[in-house]
């Protein structure tokens, strides 16, 4: 496109739908973000398999008897901070600042690790005392859920890992910057997940 | 070492399946033969394997979807012939354990490998060009999604000889599909090749979507865009928002088979009713994602062969968007007898009746579009003129069933059979028919022979009427849906004219074949020179027949809808496209294997997985992951096409573009 | 196929304004904190109507999900934002009708067809 097309079609009078392509930037974020969006279909899927399902206990252990809100808490707090810090992760990749975004993004590795640490020492107990997903349909439904979002989270570790190294190779570059703000996008969805879960399944546990 | 498989996997006992498998086989052997003795390998490789371009993906699936018509019908032939035979004492040929395997078979892959990459790869094909952009928002991604479907179709053929396929129909209720009473490897071939092919097309209607959104030409807002687009969005969007629907209902079940949960098993509280449910909340947004954009190709086509710009274009879009949003609210008419009462089966019945009536409003606006128009009848118009009328035989027969009282009566009998054919047949294939005759000449740059085209419809269209109008009768008369045999002999007749029609059909589609290589003969005579072999309306047209790899060497202003046509009207059309403006470097996406590769290792992990092969599976999952990893640190992904070549393309194609 | 053009719109999470922005993520830590821990609290106090915790719950998530996308994700009601705000809605509503739209049509099936480990007695 020429320069006085390439005027014309910037001009803050022309709408946004009129303007031609959209930069790489915007087209891969939205791209993301439709991913997004299907990710949360399948976790409705299973948060709606989840409330027809947990009251199904088969006459084994129900959701009070094994949740401790205590420990669902300190999991909670990690997961929200390490939004806080993936944000401020995010805005040292947009500086290019290279020292903070290893340290921000370390700290929301650490985070994400504890919470899935957490996690696991909660899983393991439930299996230790019998409480199996071949227990019941709704342990099965809990496993499942709770056990999808924390593979997410997995993922997202080893995402992160991956975009770390990518920094270190290949520094700022425009594709790396767009795939930090797609990783952005992923965790603080993730979190959004969370509220999902923690209200549903351990807070609504009856 | 090799979990479960073992040569017993292989039905050396089983002439029907041998002999299938031994032709299909030595047919695979010698068209490798003859590509690798003529030396065709990196040509194919090149410009088709690792191809990007949507284009070039876009005819392969087409080229996919017609070699699994053949496989879904064949199937379809079978029933038809034992149903024709196992009428009063006689028992047919086909015993039930295999003929419920054809019927589960013929429905998966009509919907999923046969409709779904029609539909996908017109769509591929035609949208950036519509939109007047050099590609889809995502070509990598692209080439991912389609290999990924072609893995799907390659691990349901393998069942055909390695084990056995699903005996569950093609949604695999449980607790039929539970290991309990399924305990055979024929639902896991089921699921896994679903998934791996179910996550391509995900990944599709993210590609397309975004690419309609954020991708048109210079001034196309959305009252600019053709409808064609505006149905593939609506399509699009009901992928993105019900597929991982199918995915989670399928991971689900893979959980109660594979790791012993309880989500749909009769025992330890689970609930097969839940998955009916939710298998039809993503069932029924399927089958809008597949007519929506087969009603695009024909707003296009009636458009075009009418010369008049499409009536009621805005209520056209209102209809559209109407029936996405409504798509969704609808899913319970398929289960009216499952017991959810009267209160809930009302809302659905209304709901259903409701979104009947945008479909009506396109009707009549198609109606309107040829009343007074300079109509000429070419076979996309044929298929268009078919599709009017059997596709509302078919949707009353729909409304008449959304009444549940009704349906109460008709519910799994061939009466549904009948309905759902005729606007699966009707509109999809019908559309999807249109679509490849009206495009075919913009995609390989000369026409397809005319005549034979018309008797391809002809045997299509009487077929069907023949094939489907007695099973309505026989549904009324209390013929149910997957019998392989029935008592009462006076339903015998209406088979064989049932079976008729199959065979009737079967002509369509063998001179489909005869149609594309008579017309390949004769291209030369057919030659599309001037890329408007139609005198089309939308931008498409605009571009030589094929056009260039980057689609346009200037993107198009767009000022109206109709863009083309708005265009052509101007005086000295091509000088007031294109005046004023320079031609610029041009950056083309490069071939890439990852598509490719990574469909090899989908292949080696759902197999794995289905036979128990658990080292298999890892090394399926860690082969894809370093795919990933490679992709991720590529970073010569595009060639630039200077300015010069762009424009020693151009004038080597005529005086559509000036000389800068 | 780079063309360069402008911006379209602006994806979710983008800000082009990027001093101000730390704020934004600490105010939405300082919301989502509170919302949690009242969430913590209303789920095991014995001072609220027993039957009106769950909507209580129910409205403290939905108004952190809202904290997240507005102070986390960036979302707003600006025009550049319009095709992800329409995508969120579309999301939305497929949630929406899934998880309770399966409540509801379970509920009337469990309570009209008989379980099925009954089911399977009675054959036996």
């Amino acid at each position: 496109m020429s320069a006085t097309e390439q005027a014309l079609v910037n001009s803050d009078t022309v709408p946004l739908s009129l303007r031609g392509p959209a930069a790489t930037r915007v087209v891969a974020g939205y791209g993301f973000w439709l991913f997004l969006l299907s990710d949360i279909v399948i976790f409705a899927a299973l948060f709606a398999a989840y409330a027809v399902l947990s009251g199904e206990t088969a006459w084994g252990p129900t959701g009070v008897a094994l949740f401790d809100k205590k420990h669902v808490l300190i999991e909670t707090a990690c997961l929200l901070t390490s939004s806080v810090t993936c944000g401020f992760g995010s805005l040292a990749v947009q500086s290019a600042d290279r020292s903070s975004t290893y340290f921000w993004m370390a700290i929301t590795f650490i985070l994400g690790a504890s919470f899935l640490s957490l996690e696991v020492t909660e899983f393991r107990h439930m299996l230790a005392i019998g409480a199996r997903p071949s227990r019941s349909a709704f342990l099965s439904a809990f496993f499942t859920l709770v056990g999808t979002h924390g593979l997410h989270v997995s993922i997202g570790l080893a995402w992160l890992v991956v975009m770390l190294l990518q920094v270190a190779t290949l520094g700022f570059q425009p594709m790396v910057s767009r795939r930090f703000f797609c990783f952005g996008l992923f965790w603080h969805a993730l979190d959004i997940v969370w509220i999902g879960v923690f209200t549903i399944v351990y807070l609504g546990a009856h | 070492m090799l979990g479960r498989l073992s040569w017993a996997a292989i039905p050396f006992d089983v002439p029907v399946v041998m002999i299938a498998a031994g032709s299909v086989g030595f047919v695979i052997v010698c068209v490798l033969a003859l590509v690798t003795v003529k030396g065709w390998w990196p040509y194919l490789w090149r410009e088709w394997i690792t191809s990007v371009d949507h284009k070039r993906i876009g005819v392969m699936y087409i080229i996919l979807a017609l070699l699994m018509l053949v496989r879904g019908f064949s199937d379809a032939l079978l029933m038809r012939s034992q149903l024709a035979l196992a009428a009063g004492h006689a028992q047919g040929y086909l015993p039930p354990e295999h003929y419920d395997q054809i019927f589960s078979a013929h429905g998966t892959i009509m919907i999923f490998f046969v409709a779904m990459p029609f539909i996908v790869g017109l769509m591929n094909f035609v949208l950036p060009l519509q939109l007047g952009v050099r590609d889809v928002a995502f070509p990598v991604l692209n080439s991912v999604s389609f290999w990924l479907t072609a893995a799907g179709v390659l691990l349901v053929n393998m069942s055909l000889v390695i084990g056995e396929f699903a005996r569950t129909g093609w949604l695999a209720y449980p607790p039929l599909s539970e290991v309990a009473y399924s305990p055979g490897v024929g639902v896991d071939y089921y699921l896994w090749s679903l998934q791996i092919s179910g996550l391509g097309t995900l990944l599709s209607g993210i590609n397309l979507t975004t690419t309609i959104l954020k991708l048109r030409a210079p001034g196309m807002g959305y009252s600019r865009m053709p409808i064609f687009c505006w149905t593939a969005l609506a399509s699009n969007l009901l992928i993105v928002a019900s597929f991982p629907i199918l995915t989670a209902t399928f991971a689900m079940l893979l959980l109660d088979r594979y790791c012993d949960f309880h989500f749909f098993t009769n025992e330890f509280g689970g609930n097969p009713m839940m998955y009916i449910n939710l298998i039809w909340s993503w069932g029924h947004p399927e089958v809008y994602i597949l007519i929506l954009p087969a009603f695009g190709v024909f707003s296009e086509v009636v458009a075009t062969f009418s010369g008049k710009p499409l009536f009621g274009r805005r209520s056209m879009v209102v209809a559209t968007m109407a029936i996405c949003v409504l798509s969704f609210m609808v899913w319970l008419h398929h289960f009216f007898t499952m017991g959810a009462g009267a209160d809930v089966n009302g809302f659905f019945g209304i709901m259903t009746m409701i979104i009947a009536v945008p479909t009506g409003v396109k009707i009549f606006n198609w109606l309107f579009t040829l009343y007074g128009g300079r109509i000429r009848f070419t076979v996309p118009v044929y298929w268009a003129i078919g599709f009017m009328v059997t596709f509302v035989i078919g949707g009353m027969t729909g409304v008449l069933m959304a009444i549940p009282p009704a349906d109460f009566v008709l519910h799994n009998s061939l009466f549904l059979i009948a309905h759902f054919h005729n606007v699966a047949i009707g509109g999809v294939v019908f559309g999807v028919m249109a679509g490849i005759s009206y495009w075919f000449p913009k995609a390989f740059g000369f026409t397809l022979n005319e005549r034979l085209g018309k008797a391809v419809f002809w045997c299509w269209f009487i077929g069907f009427y023949l094939a489907f109008m007695p099973l309505y009768a026989l549904g009324l008369m209390g013929a149910t849906r997957r019998m392989q045999h029935y008592s009462d002999t006076h339903w015998q007749p209406f088979m064989l004219v049932a079976l008729a029609g199959a065979v009737l059909i079967l002509l369509g589609i063998v001179l489909t074949g005869v149609q594309l290589a008579v017309s390949i003969r004769q291209r030369e005579r057919h030659r599309d020179m001037t890329g408007d072999p139609w005198n089309g309306r939308t931008l498409e047209w605009s571009t030589p027949s094929p056009p260039p790899p980057w689609n346009f060497s200037l993107l198009p202003q767009v000022r109206r809808p109709d863009a083309f046509w708005g265009m052509k009207q101007q005086p000295n059309p091509a000088q007031q496209r294109t005046s004023h403006r320079t031609y610029e470097t041009i950056h083309i996406p490069r071939n890439n294997a990852a598509g490719f590769y990574l469909a090899c290792f989908a292949v080696l992990l759902g197999f794995s997985l289905i036979w128990r092969i658990w080292w298999g599976a890892g090394l399926g999952i860690l082969g894809a992951i370093a795919v990933g990893l490679v992709q991720a640190w590529r970073t010569d992904g595009e060639i630039a096409m200077s300015a010069e070549q762009v424009m020693a393309f151009d004038r080597l194609h005529g005086a559509k573009e000036p000389a800068a | 196929m780079n063309t360069q053009t402008e911006a379209q719109g602006q994806s979710p999470g983008a800000n082009i304004h990027t001093h101000g922005t730390r704020q934004s993520y600490l105010i939405g830590l300082g919301y989502a904190v509170v919302l949690t821990l009242a969430s913590f609290w209303a789920s095991s106090t014995d001072v609220i109507y027993a039957h009106g915790v769950p909507i209580l719950l129910g409205v403290l998530a939905i108004a952190q999900m809202g904290v997240h996308l507005v102070f986390f994700l960036h979302i707003s009601s600006a025009p550049d934002q319009t095709n992800n705000i329409l995508a969120l809605a579309l999301g939305i509503f497929v949630v929406g009708l899934i998880v309770f739209g399966s409540m509801i049509i379970v509920a009337h099936l469990n309570h009209n067809m008989m379980p099925m480990d009954r089911l399977l007695q009675i054959q036996r």
